[in-house]
């Protein structure tokens, strides 16, 4: 743990109670869906989830995580989605992927009309690109990550999602 | 439990632990990964280069066929397969298999089949070296446990 965690930890054991203070705090445990085509990758950001008490869906391409979102198919599209619908509270997305990108997962995302479009999406990458981290962030990323991640790269997360809820 | 049995296996699996990578064959997202094992998820590490190992035959039994034939090579497909094997070998902290993924990246940009090849030839031998050093790894650690012991925590610095 480094020494910056300390702040972080207080907020999340007031937002993230284990399973001991039944005060309905099931639906205050963060569930992160996570969208990566690699599966070394998959497994790696799951367990980094899992472990912060993050609860995980995983897809292993935009495609499959539009259809998790509701998103699929033009004609399955639902309107009107409230904030208790929604099905996750982050979605954290690698860049490069086959067929369509994280980038244009991010945007498909923020032009929702409906909630969703407030669900932060983190973009993580193995590449160290400036142009590729400002053309995300300036479409609505909330945050970019470089890969590989570590469990301190988590714990940053957490910390800045908490930051911009209150 | 004998206590110097397992004082000497310990000290064995921490001596090859630190020896791995000084020779380099692991870097510190290596340690990143042993911080998500715990009680509830003891073989995440086993599991995960597992995994990995796998990848490595597939893709690299891909690639192959993509180089095979001289006046047909897919260029794209074999960048795509070192972009994944670069990716995977980076999050479970294999780094020689790394290292040699940057060349290959390199010798595929400017399409050289010859440098592929070599690469492609390297990077095979590395992460099956690997693998024989993890499992040697992993073989001690279940040794530790069978003898009552506990897995040290290994500062690499």
């Amino acid at each position: 743990m480094n020494s910056s965690g300390d702040s972080c930890s207080s907020l999340l054991e007031v937002a993230f109670d284990d399973d001991h203070h039944h005060h309905g705090h099931a639906d205050r445990e963060l569930h992160v869906l996570a969208v990566d085509d690699n599966l070394i990758d998959r497994k790696l950001v799951e367990r980094l989830l899992k472990i912060s008490s993050c609860k995980v869906t995983t897809a292993e391409n935009a495609l499959r995580a539009l259809e998790y979102l509701g998103l699929g198919d033009q004609n399955q599209h639902i309107d009107a989605l409230t904030n208790n619908d929604l099905k996750v509270n982050l979605i954290i997305t690698d860049y490069c992927m086959p067929g369509m990108t994280g980038f244009e997962l991010l945007k498909k995302v923020k032009q929702e009309s409906s909630n969703l479009k407030e669900v932060p999406v983190v973009i993580m990458s193995s590449e160290n690109i400036p142009t590729r981290i400002n053309k995300c962030l300036a479409s609505g990323a909330q945050m970019f990550m470089q890969k590989p991640l570590k469990l301190s790269d988590v714990e940053k997360l957490k910390c800045h999602l908490m930051n911009c809820r209150s | 439990m004998n206590t110097i049995v397992v004082a000497q296996l310990q000290r064995q699996f921490q001596d090859y632990m630190v020896s791995l990578y000084q020779q380099g064959y692991l870097d510190n997202q290596f340690t990143e990964l042993r911080k998500l094992q715990d009680e509830g998820s003891p073989d995440f590490v086993a599991e995960v280069v597992s995994l990995f190992f796998d990848d490595c035959a597939k893709l690299i039994n891909d690639m192959s066929i993509s180089l095979e034939r001289p006046d047909h090579v897919d260029f794209k497909q074999v960048d795509s397969g070192v972009h994944q094997l670069k990716g995977s070998s980076s999050s479970v902290g294999a780094r020689r298999v790394k290292n040699v993924c940057i060349a290959f990246k390199e010798c595929c940009d400017v399409q050289n089949r010859e440098g592929c090849l070599r690469c492609l030839q390297q990077v095979d031998y590395e992460y099956k070296m690997l693998k024989t050093k993890l499992q040697d790894l992993f073989n001690l650690e279940q040794q530790i446990l069978q003898a009552g012991g506990t897995i040290p925590q290994v500062d690499i610095n």
